[in-house]
């Protein structure tokens, strides 16, 4: 009898085991940075069309319907998913595209569409209920009650959190939510609640939400002066550098600005997310998955990244108990780290 | 068209929000919103005390709103919305889609406010049905959206079953954090703020470093620096449908502004005169710190 119930104890173990094996999520703004993140460990790929459908509405990025029929073979050639984002506002005179790109992923037959805007989601779950939908950062769904109105409504199956939750508060949610979690683990870092921040639209009329861009390039220029290297969005100075010190793009949060003639990174400093230190915690509290961020990033970025991260969730899921971060790991994610430096950002608590 | 009095965005003590309001009883405003909107560790008005404070104001024949919190991390924050749903004398603002589930559950008519991200006509039929008898326009929507928003919801045959309201008046809420940007900039951890920002009631001012003015800090939230104004576009938003234009509190000059608001003289001597300290750019789908003048658009 005793046999049976360490048997049968012990399927349960390789059971939940089986059942933890955390997914690997990673962006692709085209079919070279696709196929980095296939041959080097994604479980699933995300990208978007080339519009401003999705939040990353940069030019010479994103995929045309045909591109992602490829991308799609491609993957899943390799075992891996393909999930698109359809993760902006739709704006009524603009809402025919946005119709169109869901009815394209359906059509695709991609495995996950990722969605923000509950007009978008309406329409998907009514029009294509065989779709798995994912509720996208930009839908601001910080907490167990907002992730039920989005299951209720129209049924999805996973949300992406928004990278303003503590540990804690991930654990929280996650023990309440109804749905799979998945969480930002590298990349830049928003440090406004996603589909909240109006910033960049303050400064130049276009946002992630209505247009799948912050700090929009065409409004970006670069000016060498007396007083130092400046960039400016839309005219106004975001930073200003001085000889020898690193300038970096002008994402309107991490400027320095100046407060009663002090001048400093008065929101955020230019750093990146990483928390490759944490996959044992997020697994305990049953995280599905982790996304790398970078859609906007090169094929190279994309390949440096997955390859660590991919070699991090094997060895932590080969030896849970003895998980150790290898330095190896850290030098390569700062290597592609914006400002070369990298943060815990909101999980720890004394980053707020 | 009715004025409303949106949430007092900032920290005030006590007292000042109790004087607040009695001044407010004596204005034309129509409607007042009331309750702590921005971070959920302003305590000097408990729940219960906001919630009185709605019951003592809606005597007065006012219509009364409790605004509910727009960025909910903690589990005891959904705790403190799930109280306020249920208790509340009056109907509730839903500043979070989480309020949106707890109120529809509970068959409750309510208000979506400006962070719930009602962008096209489709997100507004769904939100009305759900029991939303009025919406606030996303402060960064132009008035062009607006009106096809509006028009596309006569054509959906739902727009006389919701109210609209545009935020009218005020420093914009631009962004909501985790990162409590006042105890940043006084080096102070978030856990340990001193709740240091009922000693800024309008907030911090951050310029750039060419002196422009740029954001306004209030916490956890950040707000455009200048003020929104709309009161030009009043006749505009009538004719379009909008009903209610919102006036977000300031320290000084909020009745003088609401009666303005009120007014059905709109000629120059009654309107605020457009300067820099103005921006009006999202109504005319321009960036938002724009001032533009109606000479701009002859």
């Amino acid at each position: 009898m005793d046999v049976v119930v360490l048997f049968l104890q012990n399927m349960r173990l390789i059971f939940d085991k089986s059942k933890r094996v955390m997914e690997l999520v990673c962006p692709a703004g085209s079919l070279p940075a696709l196929k980095a993140a296939v041959d080097n460990g994604a479980s699933a790929v995300y990208v978007g069309f080339k519009d401003e459908t999705n939040a990353r509405h940069f030019s010479g990025l994103n995929f045309k319907e045909a591109k992602v029929q490829s991308a799609l073979s491609y993957a899943r050639s390799k075992g891996v998913k393909l999930f698109v984002a359809v993760n902006t506002y739709s704006q009524p005179d603009g809402w025919k595209k946005w119709q169109k790109a869901v009815d394209i992923a359906s059509d695709v037959g991609v495995d996950a569409l990722i969605c923000a805007d509950i007009g978008v989601l309406d329409y998907a779950t009514q029009n294509h209920p065989g779709l798995n939908l994912h509720l996208s950062v930009q839908g601001s769904g910080t907490n167990s009650a907002s992730l039920s109105f989005y299951k209720d409504n129209f049924n999805i199956k996973r949300a992406v959190l928004p990278r303003v939750l503590s540990l804690k508060q991930v654990a929280q949610v996650a023990k309440k939510s109804p749905v799979d979690l998945e969480v930002f683990a590298f990349g830049s870092l928003c440090i406004m609640a996603e589909g909240r921040c109006y910033l960049s639209s303050y400064l130049t009329d276009q946002s992630p939400n209505t247009c799948g861009a912050c700090s929009p390039a065409e409004f970006v220029r670069w000016q060498e002066t007396d007083r130092g290297l400046e960039s400016r969005l839309n005219e106004v100075l975001i930073d200003r550098y001085g000889e020898g010190e690193k300038a970096g793009y002008p994402t309107l949060c991490k400027g320095r600005f100046d407060i009663d003639g002090q001048v400093s990174n008065v929101l955020e400093e230019p750093t990146s997310l990483n928390t490759i230190g944490l996959l044992p915690d997020l697994d305990a509290m049953g995280i599905k998955a982790v996304k790398i961020e970078g859609r906007q990033r090169s094929p190279v970025y994309v390949e440096q990244v997955v390859k660590v991260w991919r070699q991090a969730i094997d060895d932590y899921q080969r030896n849970p108990d003895n998980f150790k971060v290898k330095k190896q790991w850290s030098k390569a994610l700062a290597k592609v780290s914006e400002g070369a430096q990298t943060t815990l950002g909101a999980y720890s608590r004394s980053w707020q | 068209m009715k004025v409303s009095l949106g949430p007092i965005l900032f920290f005030w003590p006590k007292q000042k929000v109790f004087d607040f309001y009695e001044k407010m009883l004596d204005t034309s405003v129509d409607t007042i919103y009331l309750g702590e909107t921005v971070c959920s560790k302003r305590r000097e008005l408990s729940t219960a005390d906001w919630l009185d404070l709605a019951e003592r104001l809606a005597e007065s024949g006012k219509e009364v709103v409790v605004s509910s919190l727009a960025l909910l991390m903690a589990e005891s924050e959904l705790s403190t919305l799930r109280s306020i749903c249920e208790k509340a004398p009056v109907k509730v603002e839903a500043n979070d889609i989480s309020a949106v589930q707890v109120l529809s559950e509970k068959g409750l008519p309510f208000v979506c406010g400006p962070s719930t991200n009602i962008y096209n006509a489709r997100t507004l039929k769904l939100m009305q049905e759900k029991g939303a008898v009025r919406w606030v326009m996303p402060v960064e929507l132009s008035g062009h959206c607006l009106q096809t928003i509006l028009q596309q919801a006569q054509e959906m045959g739902f727009a006389d079953k919701i109210e609209t309201e545009v935020f009218s008046y005020g420093h914009l809420p631009l962004a909501y954090s985790a990162r409590c940007f006042t105890a940043r900039h006084l080096d102070l951890p978030k856990d340990n703020c001193k709740f240091s920002c009922i000693d800024y009631p309008e907030g911090i001012l951050v310029k750039s470093q060419e002196q422009q003015k740029l954001f306004n800090l209030n916490g956890t939230q950040t707000q455009s620096s200048d003020i929104y104004n709309l009161l030009a576009q009043k006749n505009e938003m009538k004719s379009m449908g909008v009903d209610v234009l919102r006036v977000s509190p300031l320290v000084e000059g909020t009745e003088q502004i609401i009666e303005r608001f009120k007014s059905e003289d709109v000629s120059n001597e009654n309107s605020i005169p457009l300067n820099d300290e103005f921006c009006n750019g999202y109504w005319y789908a321009k960036p938002g710190m724009d001032t533009v003048f109606e000479s701009d658009l002859i």
